[in-house]
């Protein structure tokens, strides 16, 4: 196929894909993404091919690795066209069984059903299971059926219909008012009106203009904009071309980390692939619009997503961020107008073009309309990737879509919004979320990880873990970020190693505030965050580390004590073999010998809990 | 000309200007570690925090990379100024107990005690006025930041000797803290934080060793100066 | 690496600054570092001053100044992963292998790192062995997952002991 240069010509051959692909043929789509990698997906898709190889004999049985579906949990994926039947788990010697049964008799493998936790009922559709039913997948759906480097399988499902439409029905003001209608707000942290960006952009004096997409994204406990970039790298795209003609820029960069590199591969190809066909390079779809697109690679900076530092390294420099007195809009990458969204923000842009603002803006709360997707992951039984209206509320969230807490634990809090955000407690569950809300009660939105925390995790040492992180990405420029994180890391050291006191909370409080209010970018702005939030939610918790020298989550580890209840032991060794520093002695009962009861050696224990871990019959104790 | 006001008072800048430059130059102090005219605005020790209000709403900024705009008000002593800059001297004083011109400041300031940990074999203040002077002024290339967060240093690259360094001893001037030392002994200068030891050329008229021949030498290249050009030292030539 | 291979690589993305950070990784991706030599000559041929491309190098995870070993271990301490015990984890494979993060094994066998998230976070604890994920970590899974990275020696070794 060549170069399209029409939207009619675009339609045809959109027909022809459509007219290709019989509805009611069985097909087979294997979760590609990278959560299913970690459990083994590859292995499955090859048990498939063979199979499909043996047994399919030209009856036109296809097979299709997708992105990921969300349900990262559960994984490896597999969910049976048309009739959409979802197996989970799913082993490489699970395929002959699937294929024989299922797809040749219309037969259901009861064992590879998601089961109901609480009935125990088996559930066979995708769309039954209580994860997918109260999520909303308006941007995310389609990951789970298109194949990420056939653009066919996008262009099948609708895919640069917005593109045709805005690039031949509407003048780029009409697009800017569209989006600004629909009220877009940024998904990578911020929240600022999207539309209103791209005026001011377009609305800039400068010949050469630029879009990015952010896709550097480094939340840790995120990984949407992954799984949207691998899974559906054309929205993303789609996105951005609609963009960049509303603004009036011919080149457009995408940003991304180097340790997603199957999103680095994806986007690759869809750029390859839209090139060829017309919808990306000079005179699109014959418009007489011209756009191209080039991959920037990050080198593994939290600091360089930060909008000045991502461009600073686009440049070539190091990635530091700069003042802001002039907006990127105005003066950005190499001092001309540029706009930044991140990927599920462009993802966004299709959808709202393509159906009308009319129609986005009843999803949603006042202030916050449509969808956003989460990254639902800690202490939480269903795993995953979300997407929700705005406005839920973290319980049905955490309880409706997570299934509630793993092993009868309670919640204590979750954690929204990354390094930036900070930690909601248990008794604001009932919270809907939206951007302002969550700014609301100390978080942030951030770019939507939400990490569920239960009772068995500290607040202090969570804290603690934010500002070791923050202090290792800062980029070390400014006095107040560079010095405020590291020495607030280091009292938080002091207090989860027996050696706080109550003064260290004044003195926290204040590095914090200096740190955000005298820092130059957003990194430093919100950096004491996951620390404040803490202490305004969880003080008694840290009090419970100065004064009583006791961790209640059991979690710092230079306050805990282990210790083998000796009537409870059974003399078996296991933890004597676990202990890496051999300060646990005892005598291992035999039917010859009568044994000793286990005995830990305070002074040599190092407490890395592994004879815990080790023990079979609860004998060791933590205190 | 462009108008502003600092602490109430009626003061003008010229396009292109920043606050902290415009404000010392009408009689404000500011403190101030990491700005040099010489060179650009970094920003990077925050001390120079000021209170800005533009379009009715305050925001609080370093002076030095606040380009002066019309009719915005700057507050330098303002409760909430004052109070960052106190964290911020004891965050300095921190890094560098020993030195004077930081204790003196801290004291100005009212910072009497520090309540972090002492740290080990640290000097610098990270205001990387050593490197920008290296860069923009000298043209050397010699010394820049490496790392990052607070692993942060300034070190010439690969940490060995500064192969790019001329020894002229600019970064010895700047300095803030006074942690780059130079020692001359017989025809030989050494920059001793940066390693570099080179020889010095003897003029020809007074006999006395003036510079590195290597920073001579560089300079004649650039300026296309004649070959004889630097055989009389600056003093002799009058 | 030969100048005629940095060459094609500086060829790839083009001889200007903001080419710097890709053919940084290029090289870093086929050496597993940057070799003192190689960052002269691209600094010689892009234009760019030493002291700034070592302070490139040395800001970005991705690079390293460092030889690294045959395997990169990679631990995920993301905050999903942390939660739920990525520190033991990473402790653990401290005392497997005698070495703690950014440094290499005597015999070059293993690099240690620790990566701020890996976007696994489902599957955490994560720890990935040259690219390859092994999620739902804990400490006891660490000697096992080792094993297959070994050296044939330590190998013979450790399937002696199990």
């Amino acid at each position: 196929m060549g170069r399209l240069s029409s939207p009619q010509e675009l339609e045809k051959y959109r027909e022809g894909i459509r007219r290709r692909r019989d509805p009611h043929q069985a097909f087979i789509t294997v979760c590609g993404g990278t959560g299913c990698h970690a459990s083994g997906c590859h292995a499955v898709v090859d048990a498939f091919k063979k199979v499909i190889q043996e047994k399919a004999k030209g009856n036109g049985v296809g097979l299709r690795v997708t992105g990921c579906h969300g349900f990262c949990e559960r994984g490896p994926l597999v969910v049976l066209h048309p009739q959409k039947v979802l197996y989970q788990r799913v082993k490489p010697e699970d395929a002959p069984k699937i294929f024989e049964e299922t797809v040749l008799n219309g037969k259901i493998v009861e064992s590879l059903l998601y089961e109901h936790p609480t009935t125990g009922e088996k559930i066979v559709s995708e769309e039954e299971v209580p994860f997918y039913k109260k999520q909303m997948r308006i941007i995310f759906g389609n990951n789970g059926s298109i194949d990420p480097a056939q653009i066919e399988d996008y262009l099948a499902v609708g895919g640069y219909q917005a593109l045709c439409k805005a690039l031949f029905s509407m003048k780029p003001e009409e697009v800017i008012r569209e989006v600004k209608k629909a009220n877009l707000r940024g998904r990578g942290g911020g929240g600022f009106p999207a539309g209103l960006k791209w005026e001011q952009c377009r609305n800039a004096p400068g010949e050469i203009k630029y879009v990015i997409c952010n896709a550097d994204e480094g939340d840790p406990g995120a990984y949407m904009d992954r799984s949207l970039l691998e899974g559906n790298p054309h929205s993303v795209l789609e996105g951005m071309i609609i963009g960049a003609y509303a603004i009036g820029a011919h080149e457009g960069y995408v940003f991304v980390r180097h340790e997603y590199p199957l999103a680095v591969v994806n986007i690759g190809i869809a750029i390859q692939q839209a090139r060829e066909l017309g919808l990306l390079g000079k005179e699109i779809l014959g418009s007489g619009f011209s756009f191209d697109v080039q991959i920037s690679r990050g080198g593994g900076a939290f600091v360089a997503g930060e909008s000045t530092a991502l461009m600073a390294t686009i440049e070539g420099n190091v990635g530091e961020p700069r003042a802001k007195h002039i907006h990127t809009v105005i003066s950005g990458l190499w001092d001309r107008p540029t706009n930044l969204n991140n990927v599920e923000t462009w993802a966004n842009v299709p959808l709202i073009i393509d159906r009308g603002a009319d129609w986005y803006t009843q999803i949603g709360t006042e202030g916050s309309k449509g969808t956003k997707i989460f990254s639902l992951v800690g202490k939480v039984n269903n795993t995953g990737l979300v997407e929700v209206p705005m406005g839920i509320t973290l319980r049905e969230i955490v309880y409706d879509i997570g299934g509630g807490i793993p092993g009868g634990k309670k919640l204590k809090a979750v954690q929204t919004g990354g390094p930036s955000g900070g930690c909601i407690p248990e008794s604001l569950i009932d919270l809907p979320v939206d951007f302002d809300r969550l700014t609301e009660v100390g978080s942030m939105m951030g770019s939507g990880g939400m990490i569920v925390m239960d009772e068995s995790t500290c607040m202090v040492d969570v804290a603690k873990y934010f500002m070791n992180f923050l202090k290792d990405e800062s980029c070390g420029k400014c006095t107040s970020c560079r010095e405020g994180t590291r020495r607030m890391h280091e009292i938080l050291m002091e207090i989860t190693e027996g050696r706080g006191t109550l003064d260290h909370l004044d003195l926290l409080e204040e590095l914090g505030w200096v740190t955000a209010e005298a820092s130059l970018c957003a990194l430093g702005g919100t950096a004491p965050n996951p620390v404040l939030s803490t202490l305004r939610y969880f003080r008694d918790e840290y009090k419970e580390h100065i004064l009583n020298k006791r961790c209640p989550a059991k979690v710092c580890r230079a306050l805990l004590k282990y210790r083998i209840l000796s009537d409870v032991c059974t003399m078996c060794g296991r933890c004597a073999k676990a202990c890496p520093v051999e300060a646990i002695s005892g005598k291992v009962k035999t039917k010859k010998e009568k044994g000793i009861p286990f005995k830990i050696d305070e002074q040599k224990c190092i407490k890395c809990g592994m004879c815990f871990e080790s023990c079979k019959f609860e004998a060791i104790e933590v205190q | 000309m462009i108008p502003i006001t600092i602490d109430g008072q009626p003061v003008e800048g010229k396009e292109g200007e920043n606050i902290l430059q415009v404000a010392l130059d009408a009689g404000f102090d500011i403190p101030h570690l990491c700005y040099n005219e010489n060179v650009k605005p970094y920003g990077a020790c925050r001390l120079c925090l000021v209170e800005v209000v533009r379009r009715g709403r305050s925001r609080m900024t370093t002076a030095c990379t606040y380009p002066v705009m019309e009719g915005i008000e700057v507050l330098t002593q303002s409760e909430k100024v004052l109070r960052a800059r106190r964290m911020i001297m004891e965050l300095i004083l921190a890094m560098c107990p020993g030195d004077k011109l930081i204790q003196d400041m801290a004291k100005q300031m009212g910072v009497e005690q520090v309540r972090f940990k002492k740290d080990d074999n640290k000097d610098c203040i990270l205001c990387g006025l050593c490197a920008r002077v290296c860069d923009e002024v000298v043209g050397a290339h010699a010394i820049s930041f490496a790392f990052r967060g607070d692993r942060r240093e300034m070190v010439p690259p690969f940490l060995g000797e500064a192969m790019n360094c001329i020894a002229c001893g600019a970064c010895v001037v700047v300095c803030p803290v006074d942690v780059i030392r130079m020692k001359e002994e017989g025809d030989e200068r050494t920059i001793i934080r940066w390693k570099r030891t080179l020889k010095m050329k003897q003029c020809k008229v007074c006999g006395n060793y003036f510079a590195p021949w290597f920073q001579l030498e560089k300079f004649k290249e650039r300026a296309k100066l004649p070959k004889d050009f630097f055989d009389v030292c600056f003093t002799c030539r009058g | 690496m030969t100048q005629s291979e940095i060459e094609a690589i500086i060829e790839r993305y083009g001889r200007k600054e903001s080419s710097i950070l890709s053919i940084l990784q290029d090289i870093q991706t086929r050496e597993k570092y940057l070799p003192r030599e190689a960052l002269e000559y691209v600094g010689e041929k892009l234009q760019i001053p030493l002291n700034k491309i070592y302070r490139i190098a040395t800001f970005y995870r991705a690079l390293s100044l460092m030889p690294r070993g045959r395997h990169e271990v990679c631990v995920c301490m993301g905050t999903a992963c942390h939660v739920r015990g990525a520190q033991r984890v990473l402790d653990q494979l401290k005392l497997e292998l005698g070495i703690a993060p950014g440094e290499t094994t005597k015999d070059l066998n293993f690099t240690l790192e620790t990566v701020n998230c890996l976007g696994v976070c489902a599957a955490g604890p994560v720890v990935a062995i040259d690219g390859q994920y092994f999620g739902k970590m804990n400490p006891t899974k660490v000697e096992g997952t080792l094993k297959q990275f070994r050296s044939d020696k330590k190998k013979e070794a450790a399937d002696g002991k199990a």
